[in-house]
Parts: C-alpha cells; structure tokens; sequence
C-alpha cells in the first residue's frame, strides 16, 4: 500500500501530470455532455465514426510530418461530422450506412499512408496508440493542454448556454423548428463540437475506445434518472469521476489509460444497470 | 379574423407535387378536421402550414400579427420520444424555447405559461413524473400541453388518436373541444376519425380525389346525399364517388 502511495506521489508531483488528469478529465466531461443528446438522438455511432475520420486525418499529419497535428485533424474531422448529420437527414444513404461508410474508408487510408510512408520506425507502436490511446498520460504536448482546456471551456459554455434549446430541438426537431427555433444552427454546432470533443479524446483513449467517453455516461444515468436535468448532471458526475478512477488506477497498476478508463466507465455502467433493475421492482 | 387562408395551394416535397389545388380558410376559434386517404398529402400540408417545407406552387397567407411561428404543433409521436428521459415540466417548459429571444434561461413568464398549460390539461399533478412512465393518452396531453405554451391561437395535430385506446381518444378529443370552447384556441386536426370529426368539428377539409371544405354539418348533409367524400362504407367500396367539389 504504502509503496503504491509513493509511485501515485512521485507522478502527482509533477505538474504536467497534474495538468494533464484536468485536461483529460474536462475532455471526458464534454464528451458525456454531448453524449446524451447524441444517444437520444440515435446517433451514438456518430462518435465511432467521426474517431475513425480522426485517425486518417490524423495519419496524413504524421506522414506530412506536422509538428503540432491538431489543426490539421481538428478542421477535416468536424467537416465530416456535419457532412454526416446531413447526410442522416436526406437520407439517400441512410446515417448509420453513411456512418460506417466513411469510417472505414478513413480507416483504411489511414492505416495504408502510415504503412506507405512511415514516419517513424515503429509503425506498429504508432498505430496501436493511435487506435487504442496513449499508454502513459505524459505523452501530451504543453500545447495540446492548453488547446484542450480552451476547447472544453467552449463547449462547457456552449451547452450551458443552449441548454433549453439543446433539450428541445434533441426532445423534438419539428417542433423546435416550427416554434423558431434556430434548429440548424443548434444541429451544426452540435456536430461541431462533438468533432473537436473526439479530436481531443483521441490522445486518452484512442479512436477505437471514444464511443464509450460518449455513451456510457449518458446510458447509466438514464438507468436511474427521470429528467433531463438529472440525466445531464448525473452524467457530467460519472465522466469526471470514472475518467479521474481509470487514470490513477492506470498509473497504479501500469495499464493503459485508454482501456482503464473504459473498464471503469462499463463497470459503473453494470451497477447502474443492477440498481435500476431493482429500484423498477 | 381570419389566420390561415389558402387558394389554390400544391404541396409536396422538392418541387414533386402530392397534392394540388387546396382551398381552405382558418379562423379564430375554429376547428378544422383535415380528412383524407392515407398518402394524399395530409402531413405534407401540415408541413407546409409550418413552413418547414415551402409549397410547390400557390401561397399560405396568414393573418395580420399572425405567422407560422405562432402555431403550437404536435407531431406523430417519434420512437425518440417514446422513452425519453425527462420530466412532464421539462417538456412543457421546451415548448417556450422558441420565445426566449437572445436569453439563456426560462423567466417567471415562461414558468407561468407552462404552468398555466399544465393546469389546463389537468396533468398538473404529473409534472415531476417521468415522461416515458406515462400512459400514451398522459403523453399527449403533455404534449398539447407543450403546444399551448407555444401559443394559444392555433394548434396544429398530426393523427393525435393514433395508438389511443378508445378511452383515451375520447378523452383527448373532449379535451381540444374545451380548450376550443374556453379558450378559444383554434384547432386544426389531422385525423381518421370520420365520426368524431362530424361530432367536434366547425369545419372539415377533406383531401383526396374529391376534395371538399366546408362546415361539419354541410359536409354531413352531403354525406347523407351521396356516398360522400372519403367515407369508406359499404356502399361506396364500388368507387362510385360522384364529382362533388365545394369551395365555402
């Protein structure tokens, strides 16, 4: 025990750890925000394949040899998400066909650049912590903290500030619509920020694991909750909790970041799903 | 004075026509039922009174100080909302989300409005329960609930029987008639309910192969004559519907 306190001091102390579990923390708690309209809305899926779109992008900076890749990867992964939110309302190609469509084109590009022209000599090091996250919090830049804790703070801001507008338009599009709500403009900036929010989780948990930043949150809070509110709140409160757990539980017995905190956020998820079973009864 | 008026209105979607040559006019304090086979263009129209989709050709006029942003709508319940996890006052209140202007929160105005709706409807008593916990008919007098604090001139309703136990419908229909009586909100109803449209309504457009608009009770006598427009009884499942077309 007590040698287990001492490593979990030794890595507190440095303040770019310290900075790091924020920024992460925040990037969690945006992503259960937009979560919950997102699962409302039947559009979890939308998290899996913007990440995927992420990861391509993401490739292309690495072989173009980008120095700081988000500005490369930030913009392209937000076009797609709203190309994708319209492509679900014309439904030509219906969203979820649309959605994997793209996802798996990014995927294999992707996959294929970083194999075509590696940038590094270790290929697979460099795909695994793209899929599956970074294996230790400390491979975050300075610029990429300060990058995310901004971004959080806008999205922070934005959902508190469209909140009622939020719940309407995810309770009923037409409605909100046909009382002059500014729909597409809410639907837009929604699809927006869940790119920048997918961008961001990518360095904690890689592309393959956001899904669950997005959705588990939201899901277990609407085990036990009965409005919207409740449901938001309860879902902010786990994000925070379940991602500041899996970090330290990471560091404690040297798993990766990414997988832990997924574990941690399915397992919350099992008891929420146990206890609104028999509260129901 | 008059709200909605139409002459001569083509509705359908991306300049492909479903249904033409539309004559109707909505005043304050009517109730328009809006009959019709299913696929005739029912729910088009309604879309297009909202100005979610504009019309293919002709014009809706809406009265001075009136527009469509004024009409409290209620949609065909989506499977979204089915088990959405909100409280009755929480959807109530969203129905003011389009008055807020540039503000971030609901006012005491809005609460009392939403109020006001939940009072009227009788569901006062269910505003912290869950809305997915509710019974279908429960869940639609949210909704109108939702509607009214939107506005309280006109409320718009697509099909709101469909998946009503007949308890439950008449329920819902002596509802709309008091609020059309006390408060003199005009109604217009989508509907399939050929009966209660007779015994609710002040008006009736009905919109298919024989298009007709008028009074309830001409569109009975009318019925009595031939075998009206859209009645699906036994005697008219020849097709022998006779070319009766009627603009008051």
């Amino acid at each position: 025990m007590h040698e287990i306190l001492l490593k979990l001091w030794e890595y507190l102390s440095h303040d770019f750890v310290i900075y790091a579990l924020i920024c992460e923390t925040m990037v969690s708690l945006c992503a259960s925000l937009l979560g919950t309209t997102l699962v409302l809305k039947r559009y979890s899926f939308i998290g899996d394949g913007l990440s995927h779109v992420a990861f391509g992008a993401l490739a292309v900076a690495t072989v173009l040899k980008v120095t700081s890749t988000l500005p490369v990867v930030l913009p392209v992964t937000a076009v797609c998400a709203i190309l994708l939110l319209r492509l679900g309302q014309n439904a030509k190609v219906k969203g979820d066909a649309a959605i994997a469509m793209i996802s798996v084109t990014a995927l294999a590009f992707g996959y294929l650049l970083l194999n075509k022209f590696p940038a590094t000599a270790n290929i697979a090091g460099d795909v695994c912590s793209a899929l599956f996250g970074s294996t230790l919090i400390l491979t975050l830049s300075s610029s990429d903290v300060i990058i995310s804790l901004v971004m959080c703070a806008l999205t922070v801001i934005f959902f508190v500030v469209f909140y009622n507008r939020i719940f309407s338009v995810t309770f009923d599009e037409s409605f909100a619509a046909a009382t002059g709500t500014n729909v597409k403009f809410i639907n837009t900036a929604t699809a927006v920020i869940i790119a920048v929010v997918i961008v961001l989780a990518m360095n904690l948990v890689g592309s393959l694991l956001i899904s669950a930043l997005v959705v588990f949150p939201a899901l277990s809070a609407m085990r036990l909750c009965k409005s919207f509110k409740g449901v938001t709140l309860c879902s902010a409160g786990i994000a925070v909790s379940t991602s500041l757990t899996g970090i330290i539980l990471s560091i404690i017995i040297d798993t990766p970041v990414g997988a832990t905190v997924v574990g941690v956020q399915a397992l919350v998820f099992l008891v929420f799903l146990v206890i609104g079973k028999i509260r129901r009864q | 004075m008059e709200l909605i008026s139409c002459k001569n209105l083509s509705v359908g979607y991306e300049g492909r026509r479903i249904v033409s040559g539309i004559d109707f006019t909505v005043c304050e304090g009517d109730y328009l039922c809006v009959l019709g086979p299913n696929g005739a263009g029912k729910t088009t129209l309604m879309k297009t009174l909202l100005s979610l989709i504009p019309p293919v050709s002709g014009k809706v006029c809406f009265g001075e100080g009136f527009s469509s942003k004024q009409i409290g709508y209620l949609p065909q319940q989506s499977l979204v909302q089915r088990d959405f996890p909100a409280s009755v006052r929480e959807i109530v209140l969203s129905g003011c989300s389009g008055r807020m202007g540039f503000r971030i929160f609901y006012g005491k105005e809005e609460k009392k409005r939403a109020d006001s709706a939940m009072a009227a409807l009788g569901i006062t008593s269910l505003k912290n329960r869950c809305y997915r916990e509710l019974s279908g008919g429960q869940q639609q007098r949210v909704l109108i609930a939702r509607a009214l604090c939107a506005t309280e001139k006109l409320i718009l309703l697509d099909e709101p029987a469909s998946g009503l136990d007949p308890r439950a419908t008449d329920e819902l229909y002596k509802t709309l008639a008091n609020l059309n009586r006390e408060k003199g909100t005009a109604i217009i109803m989508i509907s399939h309910d050929v009966e209660a449209a007779k015994r609710y309504a002040s008006h009736i457009l009905f919109i298919g192969d024989n298009p007709f608009f008028g009074s309830a009770s001409e569109y009975a006598a009318l019925e009595s004559l031939t075998p009206g427009p859209g009645i699906q009884t036994a005697g008219s499942a020849s097709g022998t519907h006779k070319g009766v077309k009627r603009n008051a």
